[in-house]
This record gives structure tokens, sequence and C-alpha cells, in this order.
């Protein structure tokens, strides 16, 4: 019954995005399917980190927007004179940092009492020089190489889908550095830990122009799709739009979304079959018994932090590369617009109206809620006018609630996860019980 | 010698004062935040959007006062706005905490469920605060600017460097330091301060001696709005009133609270002069600071700035961490639950 009952709630989904297809157009259903595939796999992500193990991340913009750099380091074609400018400087600073670190660590591992603390902080503020004063001038050099149009050393001008796995490494990669601080602490401090990782991530990407020329921002990324303006001009193409009837021009740029829908829908159901396989394998049960009663899991001999560990990595690469795909879907990458209220509490809200602990929950919640979110935009300005029609036209008030219509959706959001956390704690599809 | 002088007054000018009259806003933020933890046991998310609410209804009642002619000149007239803040501010989280927490604490939920449900209330404060008044900047100060104009510093000294104190900077160290005492009266003297303490300290024990555990939140509450009202209304005086910075400010308030100890107050305060002037020291162009005190074949020719200003959150947040590392309990022992 109950697969029943998820079954229909799936196909229910997809009958509102047909309504929307027909009510008003299928181009406009295709970008809000695309978006849902995407959001549905940040949502598998946050799902791996919080429904497996408990792990309250807010850091999710942080990744998602390491995913969208990966997109600029693979695709973007390399800036010569900028690498011969400044590459071997910001390459020798790299390793001034990382001898920094070490040998800070050895210091505090070899010396002990008050001399270890003046011999770390010695060697952290030299260090701190010596890189900048390496740094600094490679960075002026690379900037300064056609500031309007480069201006940063460019990427390894691969097709950009590598760059999908690519992300989800550089996620990983961040992840590991940020579980090894922060995974010892108690699960609010993680949250504000996270919080302010993912914020840091952001104004690394906002400044550092070398590397992703910061709210310059990079346009015109490669496509893992042909472009429309090269399918109307071909013949095959032609021919088909023929024997289907329909415009060439419209059925361009839908058969360009479709061809996205069909790559996001294939990374979307590799990580979910990937997901069920990890849920319910022995590691996935160890997970679980890890989340509902750490103590006992420690002393049958599960190592708790290790483990934890694992599955940061893991749900953050998943972001990672969803991040990645959004970058690739919008064509540019764009540091400026990220905002924790979309990028990390959105999918949050995603998670719990879905089911944490389920994947397929996840998904289902990541169509609904990106669904609802787009959608509350035209209903609250319809509502908004329909209340308002009552008033004269051209009232101050009128104008401002009118005007004001599109935050309705933030107030939606809150209250949809209010509701959900109070009357259906365990979402829309619950996690199997099974024990 | 005036080299040393001129070199005090711009770094008073340009790191001190600033830094002071942040700390001070940072440490009415904390306050509210370590409280709420200290009585809920949980982190609120939507304390910053709680400021912005605050905020708003404060800048909503000025316009009116200023419509109808009302003012304290030379002091802006938000002050004489700051009760009604306050007054809507109170009735707002009571009625969440009516809604969505008493339910949580009925159940006895573990923390992170609380947490979940301040990401909701943040969403929904969020979006009424931009609904009601748009997401731009709004200034809304309307006393007079200055204490003390570079230009007058300058001619009264003779000095090369001028020194400029805003009167909201005044006026917000002036009003933190009363709420700071009020609030350490009450909490010590009063009957119900007393309650709130041992209900903190250990909440079975509290119970077993009688003390109401809903008039004990109600009464957190209500100091929370207090204080979250005027940190809003000062910073807001002080820069400018725009929602989505009022979010931001959770990150610094959130490392004030627990670089000084979580659940305590005192240690909120410190936390947010900590973490206030590391910011502020940090992001500063030493350059001219410099050139004052260094022989002149010595002067630096780049900024001296040790990060850009951009960084300002990973200031917060890598205190937060170090301290989270080497002493997590904070600087003043708060609770580690």
């Amino acid at each position: 019954m109950s697969i029943n009952r998820n079954v229909l709630m799936f196909l229910g989904m997809f009958g509102l995005l047909a309504i929307v297809g027909f009510g008003q157009s299928w181009s406009v259903a295709l970008t809000i399917l695309n978006l849902c595939l995407i959001s549905a796999v940040m949502a598998l992500g946050v799902n791996i980190q919080w429904g497996y193990a408990g792990l309250f991340n807010v850091g999710i913009m942080g990744f998602a927007a390491l995913g969208g750099v990966a997109a600029v380091l693979v695709s973007k074609p390399p800036v010569t004179e900028a690498w011969s400018a400044g590459a071997a400087g910001i390459g020798l600073a790299i390793v001034s940092l990382g001898v920094t670190i070490a040998a800070t660590i050895y210091a505090r591992r070899q010396l002990t009492g008050r001399l270890r603390s003046l011999a770390s902080l010695a060697i952290i503020i030299i260090g701190f020089f010596v890189t900048r004063g390496i740094f600094d001038p490679s960075v002026s050099a690379i900037e300064a190489i056609e500031p309007a149009k480069t201006g940063y050393l460019g990427g390894l001008g691969l097709p950009i889908i590598f760059s999908w796995a690519v992300g989800g490494l550089f996620a990983a990669g961040a992840a590991w550095l940020v579980g090894k601080i922060a995974l010892g602490l108690r699960s609010d401090y993680l949250a504000i830990a996270t919080l302010g990782i993912s914020e840091i991530i952001i104004a690394v990407l906002k400044n550092e122009d070398w590397l992703t020329r910061g709210v310059k921002n990079v346009a015109g990324l490669d496509r893992p799709v042909p472009r429309e303006i090269e399918l109307q001009n071909a013949e095959w193409f032609i021919s088909l739009a023929d024997k289907l009837g329909a415009n060439v021009i419209t059925f361009s740029s839908i058969f360009v979304k479709l061809s996205y829908s069909v790559l996001f829908a294939i990374v979307l159901l590799a990580i979910l079959w990937l997901s069920e396989k990890a849920l319910k394998s022995p590691w996935g049960r160890m997970m679980r018994a890890i989340r509902d009663n750490r103590d006992a899991a420690e002393a049958m001999g599960k190592d708790v932090t290790r483990r934890h560990l694992q599955v940061f990595i893991l749900g953050s690469a998943v972001v990672g590369i969803a991040g990645a795909m959004l970058t690739t879907l919008d064509g540019q990458f764009t540091p400026g617009t990220y905002n924790p209220l979309r990028y990390t509490f959105l999918i949050w809200v995603m998670v719990i109206v879905g089911g944490s602990g389920n994947n397929w929950g996840a998904v289902l919640g990541g169509f609904l809620i990106w669904f609802v979110w787009i959608e509350a935009e035209p209903a609250s300005a319809w509502l908004m006018n329909l209340v308002t029609s009552g008033m004269y036209e051209g009232s101050a008030l009128r104008d401002h609630l009118v005007a004001s219509a599109p935050h309705m959706r933030l107030v939606v959001m809150g209250l949809i996860l209010l509701l959900v956390l109070r009357f259906s704690p365990r979402g829309l599809i619950p996690e199997k019980g099974g024990r | 010698m005036t080299d040393i002088l001129n070199a005090l007054i711009l770094f008073s000018n340009f790191v001190l004062v600033p830094a002071t009259a942040y700390g001070a806003q940072l440490a009415l933020g904390a306050l509210g935040v370590t409280l709420v933890f200290g009585i809920l046991r949980f982190s609120n998310f939507a304390h910053g959007d709680t400021m912005a609410f605050g905020t708003m209804v404060v800048i909503l009642v000025t316009w009116w006062f200023q419509s109808m002619g009302i003012s304290i000149q030379p002091l802006p007239t938000a002050l004489l706005a700051l009760p009604f803040g306050i007054l809507a501010t109170v009735g707002m989280l009571l009625t969440t905490d009516r809604l969505v927490y008493r339910f949580y604490r009925k159940q006895r939920s573990a923390p992170i469920v609380f947490v979940m449900a301040s990401v909701g209330v943040m969403f929904v404060m969020n979006g009424i605060v931009r609904f009601i008044i748009g997401p731009n900047d709004q200034a809304f100060n309307d006393g007079a600017r200055f204490i003390i104009k570079a230009r007058d510093f300058k001619a009264a000294t003779g000095m090369a460097e001028g020194l400029t104190i805003k009167v909201s900077q005044a006026l917000t160290l002036g009003i933190a330091v009363i709420v700071v005492i009020a609030l350490f009266w009450f909490l010590q003297r009063s009957r119900t301060g007393k309650a709130m303490r041992a209900f903190s300290d250990n909440e079975d024990l509290a119970l077993l001696s009688g003390i109401s555990p809903e008039r004990v939140v109600m009464i957190t509450w209500i100091i929370a709005a207090a204080l979250a009202t005027i940190a809003g209304t000062l910073y807001g005086l002080d820069k400018s009133f725009k929602p989505f910075t009022y979010f931001q400010l959770l990150l610094p308030i959130f490392a004030s609270a627990i670089v000084g100890g979580i659940g305590n107050p005192i240690g909120a305060i410190a936390g947010g002069f900590v973490v206030a002037f590391s910011e502020v020291t940090i992001t500063y162009a030493y350059k001219k600071f410099l050139k004052y005190l260094l022989p002149e074949n010595l002067e630096p020719d780049s900024l001296m700035q040790l990060l850009s200003t951009d960084y300002k959150f990973a200031v917060s947040f890598v205190i937060l961490v170090l301290v989270l590392l080497v002493r997590p309990t904070g600087i003043f022992k708060g609770k580690v639950l």
C-alpha cells in the first residue's frame, strides 16, 4: 500500500509539472524540471548526512559553490599569459602555506608549555608574511592581464561535463578539512561551524579574482549539449521538427532543455541507486545504528568519528556534483548570487518535507519544494492582486502589497517547514523501519 | 612625539571607536542568544531576523513620528520609537513560542529539533520583514550626526589627524552599559532573575523547588526580544538597516556567544568585544599608521592590510574554531551540554 502511495505522489508531482506545461508553456515546465532534478541531487546529499548519520550541516551553499568553481576551472580555456605571469608565484605561495601549516603542527607536537604557544605563534606570523610576500605580486600580475576579459588563470579547457566529477572531488576535499575540524563538536556547534565555513568559501570566491574572476563573474561557459542556433541550422533537426509539425525555433529550445533533463536524470538515478544500495548494505545499517544510539555503536567497536567523517565527505561530494550541474545549466558562475536562504536552508526544507532518512523522500522533497518555491511567486502575485482588487487603482498600499508579493514565498517556505516538523516530522515518505 | 600622537589618533578614529561601538552591538545580540541557550537550550537561528523585525517596527514608528513632527533633537527619533519596537517584538516572540517551541518543550525534543524549528521561524520572520519594509537599505537616523567632527578636532588640537565620534557610537555605548547593568541587576538580585539562573543551572532541581518553567521561558523571550530590538536599532543607527545584513550578523553573534562561553552573560559581552576588535584590527589597512611610527626609509608602500575587508566573517569564524578547539567552554566557563 505504501509503495502505491509513493508512486501516486510521484505521479502527482509529474502531473503538477504537466499542468504547468499545458497552462504556462512547456519551456517553463522543463526549466522547472531541470532545477527540480538538481535540487533532488542536492537533497540526496543532505539526506546522506542528516538522514543516514544525523549530521546537521548548514554549509550546503559553500559546497555547491565549490562545484560551481569546478565548472569554471575545468571548462574555461587556460589564459597562457596569466600562467606565465603568475602561476609559479601562486604555486610557491601554496607551498609556503603548506610548509607553515606543517611546521605549526610539528611544533605543537614536539614542544610543550609556554614555548609551544610562542613557537607556533611565531611560525604562523612569519609564515603569513612570507606567503603574502610571494602571493600578492603574482596575484596582481595575473589580474593585470586583460582585466576586462580574463584577469584570471583560466581553466583546463576540457569538456564541462567532467567538471561534475571534479566538483564532487572539490567538495569532498573541503568536507574532509571541515570534518576534521568540526565533527567532534556537538550538533549545534557543527551547524554554526558549517554556516561559517560556507560564508568563508563564498567570501574567498568573491575576492580571489585570480581564481574565479570574483564578482566580475565568468560568463559563457561551455555546454554539454548543442546550442539552439546550431540545431536550427542542422539538416536532421529541421526535418525532425517538420515531422513533428513543430516550430523549429521553439522546438530547438525545448530540445536543448530536454537534453539537459536527460543528463541530469542520469546523474540523479545513478546517485539514487548508489545511495539506496549503501543504505541497505551493512554500512547503511551501521550508520543508522550510530545515528540512533551513538554510545551503543561505539561500545560495539564502531569508530564513530571516522564514520561521521566518511559520511560527511560523501554527502558533501554529492552536493558538489549538484553545484557543478547547476553552474553548467546557468552557463555562468556568479559568486554574488549565492544566498544561504536559497542554497542551504531551502535544501533543508526539501529533506525534512520529503522524509529524512529516505532517499526517495529526499528526491520527492527536492521536486516538490522547488516547484512550490518557483510557483509561489506568481501565485502570491495573483493572490495579492485578488486581495487588493477592492482598493482603488494607484493607491500606495496596493502598489506596495503587489510589489512585495514575491517575498511571501519565504513565509510560505517557513510555514511549510514548521507545519511538517510539527504534524508530520517523518515527512512525506517516511524512513522504513528496517529492524 | 607628534607623530606618535597622530598615529594614536588615527588608530582611535578607525579602529578603537568603531570597534567599541560594533563590539557593544554584538555583545547585546550575543546576550540574547546566550540567554535563550541557557534557558531553552538551543542555538536560536532566528535571532538575526528577530533583530531585523524589531528594528523594522522601530523604523516604521520613527517614520510615523516624523510625519507627525515629533522629535527629540539632537537625539534620533528612533530612541522614542524603541519601546514600541520592543513591545511588538515581545509579542512576536511570545507568539512564536506559543505556536512553535512550546510543543517541542512538552515533547522534550532533542535540541536539534528546536534548531530546525528556529530555521523555520527565521524564514517566516525574514519573509515578513522583507514583505513589509522591502529588501533594501533604510537609513532612519535623523538626529545630530557627530559629537566630535574631524575638522573641529584638528582645529582645536592642531594635529594633522582628526578624530570623529558619531552620536550613534556614543549612544550605542551608553545604552549598552545601561542595558547590561539593568540585566545583571535583574539576574543577580530579583527573585525572577534568580529563578532563571537556577533553571539554567539545573532544570530538574529548579522544578522541584517550585519554579514555574513556563514563566521562566516567557521572561527569557521578553528579555531576548528587548535585547534584540535594542541591538538591531543601535546597529541600524550606526550603519544602516538592511534585512540581509541582519541575517548575516548571526555568524559574528554566535561567535561572540561561544567565544565568551555560551550560556554565560559576562562571556557574551567579552566575546562581543573580542570578535569586534579582531574583525576591525585584522581588516584595517595600517599603511598610514606605520608611516607615522617608522623612520622615513622604512615606510611601507603596500596597504599593510592583513586581510581584505570582505574576509571579516572569516575572522569571527577562525576565532570561533580556535576557541572550540583549544577551550571548548569559552573564555569564561560556559556550558557544554
